[in-house]
C-alpha cells in the first residue's frame, strides 16, 4: 500500500482510536517511543532511539506479583499475579535491527520449556511496523550479523520511505490485518516497487562496517575464554550499564520484593553482567568479582555462549548503540574481530 | 499460559535444629492446595526456590526424597536476608515454593552400579534425598553397594544426626561419618578431612559413580582422591551453587559458559565441567 | 592539540623505555567520532597509539584506584586535582606516579556538536585550532570551538595541573572572570516546590545505569550503598524516589571532592545534568570552608578535619 506522509498520519490518528499506537518522538537530544497522541508527534526522519524499543515489550521495571503481609488478610503472604493490560498495540516505525532484536531474544523467554508469560503475552499482543533505513549509521552493522537496513526478521509490516510517500508492504498476517485497519492509502505501483528496491540496495550498499562472525561458531570455547586480549580489552571499562541497558538483545533481570507497609510487589528489573552484584553469592563468592572477568561475559555471552546454545548466530542485531554510547569507546566490531580471528 | 514465577503456597509444618551453631535448620513444609503437591513432583538432586512475601526468593537443595509423602524439607543456612528471615519464622508460618528446578543425579545411569557418595558440611541435603530414595525398598534393589563419607566441622555440626545413627546400623548402606577433628571422648567414628577418609574407606571404583557434595575446598581435594581411585570425569558427578534468581534459565545470571546452572544444572559431571569455562 | 599528542607521545616513550614507569595511562583515538578510548600502555612501541584532543573529557584518575607499581598518567587541570584527592584518600601514592601535565583549553560537549550539526550523524569531527568542522554524509559544518565547550570547561578555574613531574606545553592562562555558579544560584532562587520540580524532571530519564558513579574517581567504594542489601538502603526498580535517592546521595558522597571534571555528565547516555547535584556542594565547600577540592596534598580535606576551635558554630 501506498500513502502519502499526511495520509499515513491521518490514518494513524484514526487507528489510535482502537489500537495503542507508538512512534518515534523527538525528546530534548534524543528519541523515544511514545503513544501517537497530540504531544507524541511522530518524527519519521529520526535516526534511532537512545534506548532500544525492547522496554516497550520488556519494561525496566515490572511488578510480577502483589501480596499482603497484613496478618489479618485472608490470603497474607499469598502471591498473586498482578493485573495487566494486553490490549493490542503496534510500534510504527522500529528500525528493522531493533525488530530483528526480538526474534534473537525471543529464544530465551519463549523457549519449550519455559515461557515467560509477561514477555510473550506482550510480544504477541504487539505489531511491528519497520521503517526501513535509507541512510544507516556509520556505526551501524546489521548486515554483518543476519539483518540489513531492510531486514524483515521480526517485522510485521516495512516501511519504505520514498520521499514524500511511504510504501507499506505487509509481512505477516498481523501485519496484513494493521494495514487493512488503516484507511486511505492505494495500491503501490510498480514504479514504486521499483523505487523502494533500488532504495533498499542503496542503503545495504552505504553499510560500511562488515565485521567477521564466521568462525566464532568454531572456536573452542575455553580457548576464547583464556585468550590474552581479555584484559586490555577491559582496561578502560568502567562497569557501567550503559551498553547492557541500551542494547536491544540484552535480557537479563533480578527480582526484587519492595514493601510499602503491609502491600508488597515482587518487581524484576533490568540487571547487567557489568555489576558485581550479578553474580555475588550470600557467602560472599563471587565467581566474576574482577572487571576483566565480566566484560568478558558480556562478549562471549554474545559472540559465543548463545551462539553455541542457539545455533542462531551471535546475540546482537548490530544497531550500534553500545558502539555510539560506551562511555569509553570499547567497541563490540573490534572485539568481535578479536575473537573471530583468534 | 502457567506462570512458572508463581510460587505454590506452602506452610511451615516443622522446623528442626540442626547444628550446634543453630546455623541450620530444617523446614518441612505442606502445601496448602494437595494439587499443588502433586505438580512438585521431584528427583533427588533438583531444587526448588524458597519464596518469602517481603523478602524474596532463595534457592535450596531438596532433602526429602519423593519416596516421603505428604510433605517436602529443605535445610537452610542462615547466610542472606532472604535465609535469615527464614530462621525466624514459626510453625504455622506461610510462605512460597517454586519447583521443583534444575535437574537431578543420574539415576538412570546409576542404576546397577555401585553409588558412593562424598558429602561435606551443610550440601549434604540433596545427598540425604537420595540416601532416603535409595533405601527405599522399592528401589533398594535397583543399585549395588552404597557407600557413605559425610564429614563436618565437629560432631555438632553434622546433619540429620538421627537418621546418620540410624544407617550406622543397617547392613545395605556403608557409612563413613567423620569429623575434622572433635574434643568428644565418646566420638566413635571417623577423624579426619574428607578426601583423606575417601581415599582410606573406597576400595575400589569399579562399577561404581561417586556423587560429591561439598564446600569448593573439599571438591577441590576430593577430585583427585577419586580420579586415583579410577573414577573417570564421567563417573564423578558434582552439584554446583551459583547465584539465582530465576532458576529456569531465563534471568541470565547463573550461567557458566552456555550451560545455566538453574536449569542445565545444577548436577554436572566432572567431564562435562572439564569443557565449560572455570567461572564458578 | 597535535603538539600536546607528539609530546605525550614522546615522554610515555621516553619513561617506559627507561623503565621509570611500568604502565602509561593515556587516550587513544576512538572508533567513534568524539569518543576516545583510555589506554594502559606498557610497550613503549606502542606510545604512537597515544593521543590528545578536546574530546579526552574522562577521568583518567578512575583507573589508578589501587592500582600497583610505577604509574605515568596524563592530567589536566581538573584530573590531577583528582589524583591529590586520590593521594589524599590513599588510593594511590604519589611516589608511584610520574604525572604528564597538561594544561587544558576546555573540552568539547559531543551533545553541543552533534546539535550545531543540526542533529545530523558527525561521520568526522576535525579540531582546528578554536574552530572544529564536522562532517557527514552530505554535509559540513564549521562550528566555533567555544560555542560547544563543556558547561563545566566554560566556568573552570584551574585548567593547568596543580600536581605534575613534566608539563607536556607551557601553562595556559587561567579564566578568571567566570561566575563558577551562575547556574547554582538560579536553582538556589527558586522556591522548594520549583527546585523540587526542576530535580525531578533532571533525573526522569535516569535509568541506573549507574556510567555518571563508575565515571567519576571519587567512587570508589568496594560496595557502593546503591548495591548493599543488608541492609538494602534504595530499591532497584526504575522508581522515581529510589532514583532521586541515588542522585542526592551519590552527589553527596561527593561533597568537597568534586572537582567538577564533568565525566559523569559526559557519560550519561540519557543527558541528565547531574553536576547541578555537585555543584552546589561545590560551592557550600568553597562559601562554608573556603575550600576547593584537589588543589594541595598538604591540607585535609574539609569534611575529614576536625578543629576544636572551628570559627563555624555549628561543628561545634
Amino acid at each position: 500500500m501506498l500513502f502519502t506522509k499526511d495520509d499515513w498520519g491521518k490514518a494513524l490518528e484514526e487507528l489510535r482510536k482502537s489500537t495503542r499506537i507508538l512512534v518515534p518522538v523527538k525528546e530534548g537530544d534524543l528519541h523515544t517511543f511514545q503513544p501517537l497522541a497530540e504531544k507524541g508527534i511522530p518524527d519519521w526522519n529520526y535516526q534511532n532511539t537512545r534506548m532500544s524499543p525492547k522496554a516497550l515489550v520488556y519494561p525496566q521495571s515490572e511488578r510480577m506479583f502483589e501480596y499482603s503481609l497484613g496478618e489479618g488478610d485472608a490470603n497474607a503472604h499469598v502471591l498473586k499475579e498482578s493485573s495487566k493490560e494486553y490490549k493490542p498495540q503496534a510500534v510504527v516505525g522500529i528500525r528493522p535491527c531493533d525488530a530483528h532484536a526480538f526474534q534473537i531474544v525471543k529464544l530465551n523467554f519463549d523457549n519449550p520449556e519455559f515461557k515467560d508469560p509477561w514477555w510473550v503475552k506482550r510480544h504477541d499482543s504487539t505489531t511491528f511496523v519497520g521503517l526501513g533505513c535509507n541512510e544507516p549509521c556509520s556505526t551501524c552493522f546489521c548486515t554483518s550479523v543476519g539483518g540489513g537496513p531492510f531486514g524483515k526478521k521480526g517485522l510485521d509490516v516495512i516501511l519504505h520511505d520514498l520521499g514524500s510517500r511511504f510504501l507499506a508492504t505487509s509481512l505477516t498476517a498481523k501485519g496484513e490485518g494493521f494495514l487493512a485497519g488503516l484507511k486511505g492509502g492505494q495500491k503501490a505501483g510498480e514504479k514504486d516497487i521499483a523505487e523502494a528496491q533500488e532504495m533498499e540496495e542503496w542503503a545495504g550498499q552505504k553499510i560500511s562496517g562488515k565485521i567477521p562472525t564466521r568462525q566464532l561458531k568454531d572456536k573452542v570455547v575455553n580457548q576464547l575464554f583464556n585468550a590474552p586480549f581479555w584484559e586490555e580489552v577491559a582496561f578502560s571499562c568502567i562497569n557501567c550499564g550503559t551498553c547492557t541497558f541500551l542494547c536491544p538483545t540484552c535480557w537479563c533481570f533480578d527480582i526484587q520484593d519492595e514493601v510499602l507497609g503491609k502491600e508488597g510487589d515482587r518487581i524484576r528489573n533490568w540487571d547487567s553482567c557489568m555489576f558485581p552484584l550479578f553474580t555475588l553469592h550470600g557467602s560472599g563468592h563471587n565467581p566474576r568479582d574482577k572487571k576483566t572477568q565480566r566484560v568478558r561475559q558480556r562478549f562471549m555471552h554474545k559472540l559465543k555462549y548463545y551462539v553455541d546454545k542457539y545455533g542462531n548466530g551471535v546475540q546482537c542485531s548490530g544497531c550500534g548503540r553500545c558502539v555510539r554510547y560506551c562511555p569509553v569507546n570499547i567497541d563490540i566490531r573490534q572485539v568481535c574481530e578479536l575473537m573471530n580471528n583468534y | 499460559m502457567e506462570n512458572p514465577y508463581l510460587p505454590y503456597p506452602v506452610r511451615i509444618e516443622d522446623i528442626t535444629v540442626e547444628t550446634e551453631d543453630r546455623n541450620l535448620k530444617t523446614f518441612k513444609f505442606v502445601f496448602l492446595n494437595p494439587e499443588d503437591e502433586v505438580k512438585f513432583s521431584y528427583t533427588p538432586g533438583q531444587f526448588a526456590e524458597l519464596s518469602i512475601a517481603g523478602k524474596g526468593e532463595i534457592p535450596i537443595g531438596i532433602a526429602s526424597s519423593p519416596t516421603e509423602k505428604g510433605f517436602v524439607c529443605f535445610t537452610v543456612n542462615k547466610v542472606g536476608l532472604v535465609s535469615s528471615h527464614l530462621h525466624n519464622m514459626k510453625k504455622g508460618d506461610l510462605m512460597g515454593i517454586r519447583g521443583p528446578l534444575g535437574n537431578w543425579y543420574p539415576w538412570d545411569q546409576m542404576e546397577g552400579k555401585n553409588v558412593v557418595i562424598v558429602g561435606g558440611g551443610f550440601a549434604f541435603t540433596t545427598l540425604r534425598s537420595s540416601i532416603i530414595y535409595m533405601l527405599h525398598p522399592e528401589n533398594r534393589p535397583k543399585f549395588k553397594d552404597i557407600t557413605v563419607v559425610y564429614g563436618a566441622r565437629s560432631p555438632g555440626m553434622l546433619l540429620y544426626k538421627e537418621e546418620l545413627a540410624q544407617w550406622e546400623q543397617r547392613k545395605d548402606i556403608n557409612m563413613h561419618i567423620t569429623v575434622d577433628s572433635t574434643n568428644d571422648p565418646k566420638w566413635k567414628y571417623n577423624v579426619g578431612f574428607v578426601p583423606a577418609i575417601t581415599e582410606k574407606k573406597i576400595a575400589s571404583a569399579e562399577d561404581a559413580i561417586a556423587i560429591v557434595c561439598g564446600p569448593p575446598i573439599m571438591i577441590k581435594f576430593t577430585q583427585p582422591v577419586l580420579e586415583k581411585l579410577g573414577f573417570s570425569p564421567e563417573r564423578i558427578i558434582l552439584s554446583l551453587e551459583m547465584r539465582m534468581k530465576c532458576g529456569i534459565g531465563i534471568c541470565g545470571r547463573c550461567n557458566i559458559g552456555d550451560k545455566y546452572v538453574c536449569k542445565d544444572g545444577p548436577v554436572f559431571s566432572l567431564a562435562q565441567l572439564k569443557t565449560m569455562p572455570p567461572e564458578y | 592539540m597535535l603538539e600536546y599528542t607528539e609530546k605525550i607521545r614522546e615522554t610515555a616513550r621516553k619513561l617506559l623505555e627507561e623503565g621509570k614507569v611500568e604502565a602509561f595511562i593515556g587516550y587513544t583515538k576512538g572508533t567513534v567520532p568524539m569518543m576516545n578510548h583510555p589506554v594502559v600502555i606498557r610497550d613503549p612501541g606502542k606510545a604512537d597509539i597515544l593521543h590528545w584532543d578536546s574530546n579526552c573529557a574522562l577521568n583518567l584518575c578512575n583507573y589508578l584506584t589501587k592500582m600497583k607499581g610505577k604509574i605515568g598518567i596524563i592530567a589536566n587541570g581538573c584530573n590531577s586535582r583528582n589524583i591529590v584527592t586520590h593521594i589524599l584518600e590513599n588510593q594511590v601514592s604519589r611516589d608511584q606516579l610520574y604525572i604528564v601535565g597538561i594544561p587544558c583549553k576546555g573540552m568539547v560537549d559531543h551533545r553541543a556538536v552533534k546539535r550545531a550539526a543540526g542533529n545530523r550523524e558527525p561521520e568526522e569531527v576535525i579540531e582546528e585550532g578554536d574552530t572544529i568542522v564536522v562532517k557527514g554524509r552530505g554535509f559540513e559544518e564549521t562550528i566555533k570551538k567555544k560555542d560547544v565547550m563543556q558547561r563545566n570547561c566554560l566556568v573552570c578555574t584551574h585548567r593547568n595541573p596543580v600536581i605534575y613531574d613534566e608539563m607536556v606545553a607551557p601553562s595556559v592562562e587561567e579564566q578568571k572572570e567566570v561566575d563558577q555558579f551562575k547556574d547554582v544560584q538560579m536553582i538556589e532562587e527558586m522556591t522548594s516546590e520549583k527546585k523540587w520540580n526542576f530535580f525531578t524532571r533532571a533525573i526522569s530519564k535516569c535509568i541506573r545505569c549507574y556510567a555518571c558513579r563508575n565515571a567519576c574517581p571519587l567512587c570508589y567504594c568496594p560496595t557502593c550503598f546503591v548495591d548493599e542489601s543488608r541492609p538494602q538502603w534504595v530499591g532497584k526498580s526504575s522508581d522515581p524516589i529510589d532514583t532521586m535517592t541515588f542522585h542526592i546521595l551519590r552527589a553527596y558522597h561527593c561533597a568537597g571532592r568534586c572537582t567538577d571534571c564533568g565525566a559523569c555528565e559526559r557519560v550519561c547516555p540519557v543527558g541528565i545534568p547531574m553536576r547541578q547535584f555537585t555543584k552546589k556542594l561545590n560551592k557550600d565547600a568553597l562559601e562554608l570552608f573556603s575550600w576547593e577540592a584537589g588543589l594541595t596534598l598538604d591540607q585535609r580535606p574539609a569534611l575529614d578535619t576536625y578543629r576544636p576551635n572551628d570559627y563555624n558554630d555549628f561543628v561545634r
